[in-house]
């Protein structure tokens, strides 16, 4: 496909040259009714048309409508992309484009001295001024002298370029996000047709609408190139990433979840799948993706609970489908008990968590990755499972396909860690070759002969999986602890050691089937090894990257099999002088690491609701570097 | 399914080689028996049949049957069994749970799988009683009731099993007695030839913690008096020689007990209600029934087809397009760039 490479002639009407760039970050921030998300998502499709790698954080409050104009009703979208390797979402904000004074209030701490804010001072009354906690108009007086400011009427421009179309005074002021879009593609050089082509599409039945949208859209384009812009605001050239060839695209976490277990179901030659979910923030977007996909073998369940959803799955991984259930640490809290029961009866299943920021409630919205000891210890009794990590939104595809190997291969239920930032985050994605992917065909039991529920592959441990419908197989299991010898219940004391054995065994033994460690950057000893899992993936990368630019012996590892883990890992980590582990929690992999290899591995710990910074993690790395030896007994997650 | 001719199985060939470990006299034993009838009868293929079970004395049944069976956790077995449902809409899923199962723990479970109306047998076993924990009082069991929980007697008011199936949209109710046979065994075939969720309460007589709690209708003595066993057309009579019915008392909505007959002051059968299975404001009447004043309705109470969950499911499922195993496409649906 060829697409537009707009950078490369600059607009003739333009009054200032454009200004070549590595990379940039932008952030629309609003009221969540003024379309921000709609208005970034629009910004990336273009962005990675125009050949940028990129990476993107949606952040939005919980309330589906909060107050207008309120602080804690502003919804954000943050972009950052160039022509080099990207990450993460950026630590700075080149550009602030703020619809109101809540939003500049809320999201100019953020944004870098000397960066641009694009605020519509028609928004700036005085009713809104008060609401976002301004005395006085910051766009009137020195509050943002650090700053570069394009103080423009939005809405007024807006108004002017819909009025044609016959749109009501409402529907034309919902137009002013599509003006802003427009205006900051011109400013890097983008082309609105895929947002041209979107809005007819999504409109279609409302012609008008359709139209005056397309309408704001362009003249916030035009504007950039006809306007006497400031001399301080110029567009940008960002060439094309350098990356390897092949058909892209951009991926949610979410997108690739689904795509991955589908993968997954494929390559264990599953004709099946039951994706059994119920409503919870921010997992729900799983159950809607899934259950537009149910020509690829996907039968969607929306339970009457989370209990009833786990069930449902399992339910269905006993009647020889692929069952999966998903939700959030509130929601996985409700399953334990099933996966209690997953785990006695040797059933597959997989359980993805969309860890948002707790304990209980929390801030639904927010990411966190505080659910790890949850997923690793949080069952009664010896409980053990295979716990995986998304590490990216298209890394989310590998994972599932992962998690689906190991479910089915070793008759376990595998929870795999997601957050709301991969959920909802997205990235440009080199779409695979299917044909190339592994293939790991389950195999149904069909002989009786020897037959017993809990007769084992000598090789994985993993119990034979015998599906209701097939003829001599009929058996009974359940919770009780079953003898391993006949699979019929037994209280025997013996047995029951032999059966927790057993349990512990296989999954430990899944370390021999998955890769080992690698180092995702750097050698594999020296300084400082920084271990990280999930998704702090960017920000931990670009920071080793900046430290090791800078001469600083550090690695980066990160970890996707959290249980078991690999079987180098504990010597991998012996090699380097002092661990870090950097995680949106108060401290968990960096336990599970000191407890399983003694190793001195300290935190590093953040719980805002927000992706790391990478200068956060930079910086704690120049301090376990430069505080020298004799000082590795500092405290976790001090 | 394959059209082979195979042979019945008798009743014994749907016990399992389990030992059954209930107390002696339970009447779980009762209704074990009248099961393998009824699988009989039907001609249930074991390996077809899956027996879903959640936690408490009942939820052992399914290893006493020659079938498939899957003892899950308390009060989870209708989603469980609406899992295995809508894997394989095939197979033949009867659930067995008790009143704290079903409508303590479970109520949840229980009031959705009967509302979705799943394709299953759901068989509640009502000893008001908690069994298996040693005595409690349950969900149903009836305002005083003295336990180790309540040794002054209990002050909540009992949910009604079947008022509560028909608030939840069943469309298959029925009741029957444990030590009752011949009636257990047709209500549970009933249940059985019933597409969509079939919802049957057992009494059941827990010979240890609440013997003899169902005793003013079921014993001998009482039984005629204080049953009554509906059949749908027929009139609805009971007593010993059938000479008492029901009727709508006139201008009023609601049930009397009349006599007909000799001594009825003229009445005739012709004055009593007709069971009408399809009727749910009479079948909520019915399971209202409480001795003394009124007989125990007994048989299939309300019986009245609908779509079930699962064929509805796989209706859409068939509507979003056929099969597709490639999903090379997939991937590349919406906008894609080459490089």
């Amino acid at each position: 496909m060829i697409h537009p490479m707009a950078t490369a002639t600059p607009p003739s009407h333009s009054t200032a040259p454009r200004q070549e760039r590595e990379q940039a970050v932008i952030r629309f921030a609003g009221d969540s009714g003024d379309g921000m998300q709609i208005t970034g998502s629009q910004f990336t499709v273009e962005t990675a048309l125009a050949g940028n790698d990129l990476a993107t954080f949606p952040d939005f409050p919980a309330e589906i409508r909060a107050p207008a104009g309120t602080t804690f009703g502003v919804s954000a979208f943050q972009i950052h992309f160039g022509s080099t390797d990207i990450l993460t979402a950026g630590d700075e904000l080149d550009v602030l484009v703020a619809m109101n004074p809540a939003a500049l209030q809320v999201n100019v701490k953020d944004l870098r001295v000397g960066g641009l804010i694009v605020a519509d001072k028609a928004a700036f009354t005085e009713r809104n001024l008060l609401k976002a906690g301004y005395r006085q108009n910051p766009l009137e007086d020195d509050t943002l002298a650090p700053y570069r400011i394009l103080k423009l009427d939005v809405t007024k421009l807006t108004e002017e370029a819909v009025k044609e179309f016959g749109v009501t005074a409402k529907e034309a002021h919902r137009c002013r996000n599509m003006w802003a879009l427009g205006l900051m593609l011109w400013m890097y050089g983008r082309e609105a047709q895929a947002t041209v082509g979107w809005l007819e599409q999504k409109f279609a039945a409302k012609p008008a609408i359709m139209r005056a949208n397309v309408a704001a859209v362009r003249a916030g384009h035009a504007f950039g190139e006809t306007a006497e812009l400031t001399d301080h605001v110029t567009g940008y050239t960002i060439a094309k990433a350098d990356v390897p060839p092949g058909v892209y695209r951009t991926v949610s976490g979410t997108e690739a979840i689904a795509w991955g277990l589908l993968a997954g179901l494929r390559a264990a030659g599953i004709e099946k799948l039951l994706f059994a979910g119920y409503p919870i923030t921010p997992a729900s977007a799983l159950l809607h993706t899934l259950a537009g996909l149910k020509p690829y073998g996907v039968v969607t369940f929306q339970a009457e609970d989370e209990i009833a959803a786990i069930g449902a799955a399992l339910g269905a991984s006993y009647a020889g489908a692929l069952g999966v259930t998903s939700s959030s640490g509130p929601g996985i809290a409700l399953k334990t008990e099933m996966l209690g029961l997953a785990i006695a009866t040797e059933l597959p299943l997989v359980v993805i968590n969309s860890q948002r920021a707790g304990p209980s409630t929390g801030m639904p919205t927010k990411t966190e990755q505080s659910d790890l000891f949850q997923a690793v210890h949080g069952r009664n009794a010896d409980a053990p499972l295979v716990v995986l990590a998304a590490s990216s939104p298209a890394d989310c595809f590998e994972v599932a396909i992962e998690a689906v190997r190991l479910a089915t291969t070793y008759m376990t239920p595998v929870i795999l860690l997601s957050d709301g930032y991969l959920a909802h985050a997205a990235e440009p994605w080199r779409v695979p070759d299917l044909s190339s992917l592994p293939r790991h065909p389950v195999r149904f039991r069909t002989d009786p002969a020897g037959f017993h529920p809990f007769v084992r592959d000598p090789e994985t441990l993993a119990r034979a999986w015998a599906v209701p419908g097939t003829p001599g197989l009929q058996h009974r299991i359940g919770g009780l602890e079953k003898s391993a010898d006949t699979g019929h219940i037994s209280y025997d004391p013996e047995n029951h050691q032999r059966m927790t054995t057993l349990r512990a065994a296989k999954i430990a033994g899944i370390a021999r089937d998955i890769p080992l460690q690698q180092v995702a950057l750097g050698e594999d000893r020296g300084a400082l090894a920084v271990v990280g899992w999930g998704s702090t993936f960017g920000p931990i990368q670009q920071a080793v990257r900046q430290a090791r630019a800078a001469g600083l012996d550090v690695s980066h590892l990160h970890v996707r099999h959290l249980a078991p883990f690999p079987r180098n890992l504990g010597d991998l980590l012996r090699r380097f002088d002092r661990i870090l582990v950097p995680e949106m929690n108060a401290g968990q992999l960096v336990q599970l690491l000191r407890a399983a290899y003694l190793v001195p591995a300290e935190g590093l710990n953040q719980v805002t609701g927000k992706p790391f910074r990478v200068a956060a993690i930079l910086a704690a790395i120049r301090v376990q570097l430069n505080e020298g030896r004799g000082n590795g007994e500092r405290g976790i997650g001090s | 399914m394959t059209t082979t001719a195979i042979p019945p199985l008798a009743p014994k060939e749907y016990a399992s080689d389990q030992e059954v470990r209930w107390c002696p006299g339970c009447g779980d034993y009762a209704i074990l028996k009248a099961m393998q009838r009824a699988l009989a009868d039907v001609g249930a293929r074991p390996e077809q049949t899956v027996f879903v079970s959640g936690i408490g004395c009942a939820a052992r049944f399914p290893y006493y049957v020659s079938t498939y069976g899957f003892h899950t956790v308390h009060g989870r077995a209708p989603a469980i069994a609406t899992g295995i449902k809508l894997a394989n809409p095939e197979l033949d899923v009867w659930v067995i749970s008790g009143d704290g199962d079903s409508l303590s723990i479970g109520g949840n479970h229980t009031l959705h799988v009967l509302r979705r109306n799943v394709d299953l047998q759901l068989i509640l076993f009502n000893n008001e009683i908690y069994g298996l924990t040693k005595g409690q009082y349950s969900p149903t069991s009836r305002r005083g009731t003295r336990s180790p929980s309540t040794p002054q007697g209990s002050v909540d008011n009992p949910v009604s099993a079947c008022a509560f199936a028909l608030g939840a949209g069943a469309r298959f109710v029925a009741r029957a007695v444990d030590t009752q046979q011949p009636q257990l065994v047709e209500v549970l075939k009933r249940a059985h030839a019933h597409r969509g969720a079939s919802f049957v309460e057992v009494f059941q007589n827990c010979v240890v913690y609440n013997d003899g709690v169902f005793d003013h209708f079921t014993e001998k003595t009482v039984a005629a008096d204080q049953q009554l066993h509906v059949t749908h057309g027929k009139p609805l009579r009971f007593g010993k020689d059938g000479q008492r019915g029901l009727r709508l008392r006139p201008g009023r909505l609601e049930l009397e007990v009349v006599t007909v007959g000799e001594g009825g002051g003229g009445l005739t059968e012709a004055d009593l209600l007709v069971h009408d299975e399809t009727n749910s404001a009479l079948a909520g009447m019915l399971v209202a029934l409480e001795p003394p004043q009124f007989p125990v309705a007994l048989g299939v109470l309300y019986c009245n087809p609908g779509p079930t969950y699962e064929r509805e499911v796989y209706a859409q499922i068939a509507a979003a397009g056929p099969p597709v195993g490639d999903l090379d496409a997939l991937l590349r649906s919406g906008r894609t760039w080459t490089v």
